[in-house]
């Protein structure tokens, strides 16, 4: 008992004392555990810590995926957020009720550096913005090895079938067409939800008819497209032998380092390539997801997650300084720093080096071209049902025919429709 | 009608049990019946009826969940109950370094469910796990234990069952401890095989220990999610969904609601086995 006491007390002390020295905030960071987000966090922080030695921060990792979802959101709910942390921008933000939950950064100084198309992509119902940028724009495509394509004379394909064309004769040198990870759920979308450029080029108004209950995966030619093309990937047998198992990270690895030919990811990826293989980074080559038409082959594009603020957060003060800061030019150049620049970022006057890696140099040309880019659907349409993954895992493992598949999901976009409320549903 | 005894103790006594009692299990149990009613996402609960129990019974995963968690429930806890008590019999049966093989066989329930999960993930790999190495050396192409879809349930399964027999072996051996070896003196005089011993008075005079096993383990196995989670998250697919994953995975979208009225579901469905069962091993429950 007397050394319980005591120590007690001693603890006391130490807890006023350092509350004494008040003048230093540590502000408290929730970032998921993707390579690229913890260079880029480590790397901003540090140069706000530099500029102003006062603020300290005490980085937390959480999983991606469903599981993130469930911890961001439950952590919002109980009103254990910490005073900053990364999500989604787009649908998976608005699934977030923003305007209960987050803190309004409208009036940000920082937000005027920030590109219109972004603050759309994180503004609540009301009109005002809750978010900033982090980390550059991506692309949803096909990574490729660089070294396969050259070494059997391949060439960029444009369509599908000059996509699996590629595969046959990737296959038929012995190596692995199509990596699969499959150990990692999230990844199955790519497919379906990268496709989307192709969807919107041949029914521009899927996006609006689907948010208001009018078109459905099941009965739109195009959208379900995506659904096939995992079909076929598996009929044909071009994944690796343990795509049921293998995660995000050997993807990248694998493509990188030529254990497989394509990919189907975000560009985010690039920044794993460079933490983990930094030596193949010059082998990973990147292309568009190939559709039905040549003529109209673009890039889905995906925003940037966004940095956010709970509402009434302790340290909303500091914090919202620090989100200012990751919002400036500077900012931006100490991401890019940091983790380098896998694709263009969402603020005025933030240019890219010259000497991007082999792969974002593939992707700027879409961004420079007018008419090559359109955003992915979860950030034209609110709804985005929660079980694609699982749906997706299905189809690309032959359990479930792709038309059963879309169907399947018009049945689950049903229920988050219905949660968020939306009239139609 | 039995007429009650006034109780010995005064009323203040059970207080502090009574508070913890209502506040932590009636109080949530009664306000989730509330909520499975609503559509809810923690911050308002608008009342919508019955629809998230339309809702759910309308899941495409839910009849498979169904299924897989019988299923997996039947087979854990069938195997728990065969394997504990021969283990049991083997345990008590003055063999070789016994104390130490029971610590052996115990030891996997007292190691992390999440720990466990991940260990066979590692050693269930497809291709770099121990599991197909060793098969391969012997000239067999071992499958995708966890992610083949017709295989992934029946996998975790043996992963619970290995993790879970200990428990069971452990009630199995203190029920045989309780009975009298007079039984297997007089039997043996009589002329019975050590055969016919385990059939006509092991498994008879075991009974109670067999009650407790076999209620346990299939609630356990009704129920069980942990482990299921740590390997396969349901998958591929739905393909190991049970009914606690698929509830799980409501509540991870934000169906808060919608996964409130899928506990409600499992908490009916474990009764409506459990409570017969119960009352069937009491009714033939027979004097020892």
């Amino acid at each position: 008992m007397k050394t319980f006491n005591y120590s007690a007390a001693l603890a006391t002390a130490i807890a006023l004392m350092a509350g004494m020295a008040d003048a230093e905030v540590t502000l408290s960071i929730l970032i998921d555990n993707n390579p690229e987000t913890i260079t880029s966090m480590d790397a901003v922080t540090a140069a706000y810590s530099a500029a102003h030695p006062d603020v300290k921060f005490d980085i937390e990792q959480r999983a991606g995926g469903a599981d993130g979802d469930n911890i961001v959101k439950t952590r919002l709910a109980t009103g254990e957020m910490a005073d900053v942390f990364n999500y989604n921008s787009g649908s998976l933000f608005q699934a977030l009720r923003p305007q209960e939950t987050l803190a309004d950064l409208t009036g940000l100084a920082g937000q005027a550096n920030v590109l219109d198309s972004f603050k759309q992509v994180v503004t609540a119902p009301d009109g005002t913005v809750r978010g900033v940028p982090f980390g550059p724009a991506m692309g949803g495509g096909i990574f490729y090895n660089r070294k396969i394509y050259a070494d059997l004379g391949l060439t960029i394909p444009k369509t599908w079938d000059e996509f699996m064309a590629n595969n046959a004769k990737i296959a038929a040198a012995g190596k692995v067409p199509v990596i699969t990870t499959f150990g990692d759920t999230w990844t199955s979308q790519l497919f379906v939800l990268a496709d989307f450029f192709n969807v919107q080029a041949a029914d521009p108004n899927f996006a609006a008819d689907y948010t208001d209950n009018k078109a459905k995966y099941a009965t739109t030619p195009a959208a379900s497209k995506g659904f096939e093309y995992l079909e076929a990937v598996f009929k044909a047998n071009y994944m690796n032998k343990d795509f049921g198992v293998a995660k995000f990270e050997d993807g990248m690895r694998m493509v990188a380092t030529g254990e497989g030919a394509h990919y189907p990811m975000l560009t985010f990826g690039i920044g794993t390539v460079k933490q983990n293989n930094p030596d193949s980074l010059p082998d990973l080559g990147f292309f568009a997801q190939p559709g039905t038409d040549a003529a109209k082959n673009g890039l889905t594009v995906w925003m940037p997650a966004a940095l956010y603020m709970p509402k009434d957060g302790p340290n909303a003060e500091e914090a919202s300084k620090f989100l200012d800061f990751v919002a400036s030019i500077d900012g931006c150049n100490a991401m890019i720093k940091g983790s380098g620049a896998s694709g263009p970022y969402l603020i005025k006057g933030c240019e890219l080096p010259a000497d991007v890696p082999q792969a974002v140099s593939d992707m700027l040309p879409y961004f420079q071209t007018e008419g090559m880019t359109a955003p992915a659907l979860e950030f034209l349409s609110p709804i985005k049902g929660p079980a694609l993954e699982q749906i997706t895992v299905e189809v690309g493992s032959g359990i479930r025919p792709a038309a059963e598949a879309a169907a399947l999901y018009d049945q689950d976009v049903e229920k988050q429709a219905k949660q968020l409320g939306l009239p139609n549903w | 009608m039995v007429s009650r005894r006034p109780s010995p103790y005064p009323y203040w006594f059970v207080l502090p049990a009574a508070v913890i009692f209502v506040t932590l299990f009636l109080v949530p149990t009664i306000t989730s019946f509330w909520f499975s009613m609503t559509r809810w996402d923690l911050f308002k609960a608008d009342f919508i009826g019955l629809d998230n129990y339309r809702q759910f019974f309308k899941e495409p995963f839910l009849i498979q969940g169904l299924r897989n968690t019988l299923i997996y429930a039947f087979i854990t806890s069938g195997a728990k109950t065969v394997l504990g008590l021969l283990l049991a019999v083997l345990l008590t049966s003055g063999i070789w370094m016994q104390g130490f093989l029971r610590s052996v066989v115990f030891f996997p329930v007292l190691v992390s469910t999440i720990g466990i999960g991940i260990a066979f993930s590692a050693l269930m790999h497809p291709t770099r796990g121990v599991i197909n190495l060793g098969l391969a050396t012997l000239g067999i192409e071992g499958p995708s234990w966890l992610s083949d879809p017709a295989l992934a349930l029946y996998s975790v399964a043996f992963i619970d069952i290995w993790k879970g027999v200990g428990l069971a072996t452990l009630i199995y051996i203190a029920g045989l401890a309780a009975i009298s070896p007079e039984y297997y003196e007089a039997s043996r005089i009589d002329g019975a095989t050590r055969m016919q011993q385990f059939w006509r008075v092991t498994v008879p005079l075991v009974r109670p220990a067999t009650v407790t096993v076999v209620t346990l383990s299939l609630i356990g196995g009704l129920r069980s999610f942990d482990i299921i989670w740590a390997t396969t998250r349901g998958g591929p697919g739905f393909s190991s969904d049970v009914l606690a994953s698929v509830i799980y995975k409501q509540y991870q979208a934000g169906f808060y609601g919608l996964a409130t009225a899928g506990n409600v579901i499992l908490f009916a469905l474990i009764a409506i086995i459990i409570l017969p069962l119960t009352l069937w091993f009491n009714r033939n429950e027979v004097d020892v």
